[in-house]
């Protein structure tokens, strides 16, 4: 376990070099120049400007300073915002993304768990087919639409009853990431769900079970014990690159309801063409994803001992 | 010893044909057969297929037979919702109106008075339509003036009276023209005597429907009208059945130029890149060994990049220059990122079908590696291939919807889906229909292709077939 671990973050470590590297990359090809915003009239204060932040040097240059830094966990200061330093900006904005994630991915686990264990339970059946129906919904329906129809909905609650039910928009309280964090997860809720359906269904043809129902257990506990434990699995699995999804998804919903987060924040650097921030997100959020998979992936070997002994 | 029977020839009658018994009792289906077979029998998948069908003739053939300009502004009808074609009255310019002045009557009170009577006979002048609402009521004594108010709904009382339009400071002026953005709704128009200060709690209201006109000189200019026509006929003006968005553009027009794109990069992208995923993954799992490591690290290195994120920065990095919609950068950008997963896929199936038997049976027959690879590997791989491309149909619609979105995807003017969603969202609580119709159209075509794409899934699946 120990080894695998090892390797897991080693490997994931040359990942992150690679984000890295492909970042550098494509910044440098965008067209334009970081300083043409800047009030830079004079060739002189552009030279200034470009010694200022290491744009004169060579471009293997800039890559080994760009490389040293962020060894160092420093990714350089604002180009639009001039005194403020990017780690600054993560450290401030990433949290409320991270909140948002979190709560999220616990509405779709345990949302996705609840509602495919009731499909397999009642398969074929009105609550089944009526489960289902909204699954369709939840993997087609873009997460926009969701994000806008969540909003609405909330205003005219509001509206009808004149009472603040939940803030339409913005940020602080626990009040405020309720609907946001439902609309991000309900993509990954739908994914889920079908998942443990075909998951549980799959289970129930296993010979242990027939095992356990010859045996005379009680069928919930056959249900609870032995389906829906190992029916779990597969929808562990896919946790890992799900949280992907869902923090970088967080992007519209954090436009639609004006939360102040970090994927706001790198849209916000792309229009404006600021390259520290936007390579500075690019890695970190790289990085974390990098992380958030082995890190699932380690939980999984303690909840799956056949990966284990691998 | 047995004595041997005596034997003779008729003993040996030969037995009837056999061929009969060998011969197959139903036609031999190939596995495409078969599974087109079991694909008709799931009524999702088939309805999807027809949906598909028809969502590519609404974008290929749609523009020709709805010929309206895409782009061509509507003014007389700016964020039209749906409906049936709708005529207009046609109305000579405007020309400004003098509200009557009541002779004798005085414009301001001789004292404050403590009581004021509600306005009588507050009636419409002419035919109330879109260019101007007009007034008249009879003058109350000892008013100093009147407020006048318009809302979108019944008032109660002196509650809701809505827009202050207008404060008349002189009693004896009682007219008035509202201009201020009509549309052919329902009023209700209020009106309260003041005494020149203070408004009396008496109210008068009274309830007017503008006809939708539009001027002579405008007619003319959109060239709805011969220049002969004379004010008072009525027009008929472009038909919207989708409604018109924010800039009074036909939805149903750019709806179907906005699929060509939607669509385009949505079908074009995983088709290129399942098809480089499915060479570079061939080859890497047909070669083996250390290259067959050596591509799949790479490939799993592309894999770890965050999607969304990479998608942006190459579409930045790309540039879009001016008068550029932005397709080619996203579809180049889409086909970088998302090759990696059917490299890998196809890779696993290329490295169990070589182990199989009947793969090690034709080469002891003589099979060459072409011949293996032509003849066996591909066609053994198509039914995931297949179903991958079903698949990547969707999620390349929503990135493009998603990126559109966020406002890194297409450039306007160009319409797509997302974008046009984009647009919708900030006018979804008075016009919802300039957000519902895309989002409609996105979410129907995801739709169609996932539940194709199980269909699919279900009837080349080779198990299936031998449950039977």
């Amino acid at each position: 376990m120990l080894k695998y671990t090892f390797g897991r973050i080693l490997s994931g470590l040359v990942t992150i070099w690679f984000i890295a590297t492909a970042t550098f990359l494509a910044m440098h090809a965008v067209p334009g120049d970081p300083l043409m915003n800047e009030k830079a009239t004079t060739p002189e204060i552009r030279e200034n400007l470009a010694r200022k932040y290491g744009l004169d040097k060579p471009i293997a240059e800039q890559y080994v300073i760009y490389l040293g830094n962020m060894v160092q966990g420093d990714f350089g200061i604002s180009f639009t915002q001039q005194n403020r330093k990017v780690n600054d900006i993560i450290q401030d904005h990433f949290p409320v993304s991270a909140a948002l994630g979190i709560l999220a991915i616990t509405f779709a686990a345990l949302g996705g768990i609840l509602w495919g264990a009731l499909t397999a339970l009642y398969r074929n059946q009105l609550p089944d087919i009526i489960i289902m129906f909204l699954v369709i919904l939840g993997i087609s329906v873009p997460s926009f639409v969701f994000a806008a129809l969540g909003q609405l909905l909330l205003v005219n609650i509001n509206q009808w009853f004149n009472i603040s039910f939940l803030p339409v928009a913005g940020w602080g309280t626990f009040a405020h990431m309720i609907v946001p964090s439902l609309v991000l997860g309900l993509g990954t809720m739908a994914l889920l769900t079908r998942l443990m359906r075909s998951s549980m269904l799959e289970i129930v043809n296993e010979d242990f079970i027939r095992t356990a129902r010859a045996k005379g257990l009680s069928p919930s506990r056959i249900f609870f014990q032995h389906q829906l434990r190992n029916a779990i699995l597969p929808v562990v699995t896919v946790l890992g690159p799900q949280i992907a999804a869902i923090t970088t998804g967080g992007f519209v919903v954090e436009l639609v309801f004006a939360i102040p987060g970090l994927g706001r924040y790198f849209v916000q650097a792309v229009q404006q063409l600021d390259y520290t921030v936007i390579m500075g997100t690019t890695v970190f959020y790289g990085a974390f994803l990098v992380f958030m998979v082995i890190l699932v992936d380690i939980i999984y070997g303690f909840i799956d001992p056949r990966v284990r002994l691998k | 010893m047995i004595p041997h029977p005596e034997l003779q020839a008729a003993d040996f009658t030969p037995e009837p044909s056999t061929d009969s018994l060998e011969q197959l009792s139903r036609p031999s289906l190939s596995y495409w057969q078969d599974a087109w077979i079991r694909l008709k029998q799931n009524t999702r998948a088939i309805i999807s297929l027809y949906l598909i069908i028809g969502l590519a003739f609404f974008t290929v053939l749609g523009p020709f037979l709805w010929t309206k300009d895409p782009s061509a502004q509507d003014l007389d009808q700016i964020s039209q919702a749906p409906a049936l074609p709708k005529t207009a009255l046609l109305v000579s310019d405007y020309e400004p109106w003098t509200p009557p002045n009541v002779q004798g009557h005085p414009a301001e009170p001789a004292g404050y008075p403590d009581n004021l009577d509600a306005v009588t006979n507050f009636a419409t002048v002419g035919t109330p339509n879109t260019q101007s609402v007009r007034f008249t009521w009879s003058p109350v004594q000892d008013a100093g003036g009147y407020s006048i108010y318009r809302s979108e709904s019944k008032p109660n009382g002196l509650q809701g009276l809505g827009l202050p339009l207008e404060t008349l400071t002189a009693g004896n002026i009682v007219g008035f023209e509202d201009r201020l953005n009509l549309k052919s709704q329902t009023y209700f128009y209020s009106i309260i005597p003041t005494d020149g200060l203070d408004e009396f709690e008496v109210v008068t209201t009274l309830k007017v429907t503008p006809v939708q006109s539009i001027t002579v000189s405008q007619a003319l200019e959109r060239g709805l009208i011969e220049a002969s026509d004379a004010p008072g006929r009525s027009v008929s003006l472009a038909f919207h059945p989708f409604g018109t968005d924010y800039l009074g553009r036909d939805m149903l027009a750019r709806l179907m130029q906005g699929a060509r794109v939607s669509l385009f990069i949505g079908v074009v992208a995983p088709f290129i890149y399942v098809l480089f995923g499915v060479f570079y993954g061939g080859f890497a799992g047909y070669l083996g060994g250390k290259v067959d490591q050596f591509l799949m690290r790479f490939a799993d290195f592309v894999v770890a990049l965050p999607f969304l994120l990479f998608m942006i920065l190459f579409k930045i990095g790309f540039g879009i220059g001016p008068g550029e919609s932005g397709v080619l950068p996203m579809l180049v950008a889409l086909i970088l990122l998302l090759w990696p997963s059917t490299a890998r896929l196809v890779r696993g199936q290329v490295l169990k079908i070589r182990e199989q038997g009947y793969i090690e049976a034709a080469r002891l027959l003589g099979g060459k590696p072409s011949y293996l690879i032509a003849r066996h590997i591909i066609p053994n791989t198509m039914g995931v291939i297949l179903v991958t491309l079903t698949f990547a149909v969707p999620s390349a619609i929503f990135t493009e919807a998603f990126l559109s979105f966020i406002g890194m995807g297409v450039a306007p003017p160009t319409p797509s889906w997302g974008s046009m969603c984009n647009e919708g969202v900030k006018t979804m609580l008075s016009h919802p229909h300039e957000l519902f119709f895309p989002a409609l159209f996105i979410s129907i075509t995801v739709l169609a292709f996932n539940l194709l794409g199980d269909g699919l899934t279900e009837a080349l699946d080779s198990k299936m077939r031998s449950r039977e």
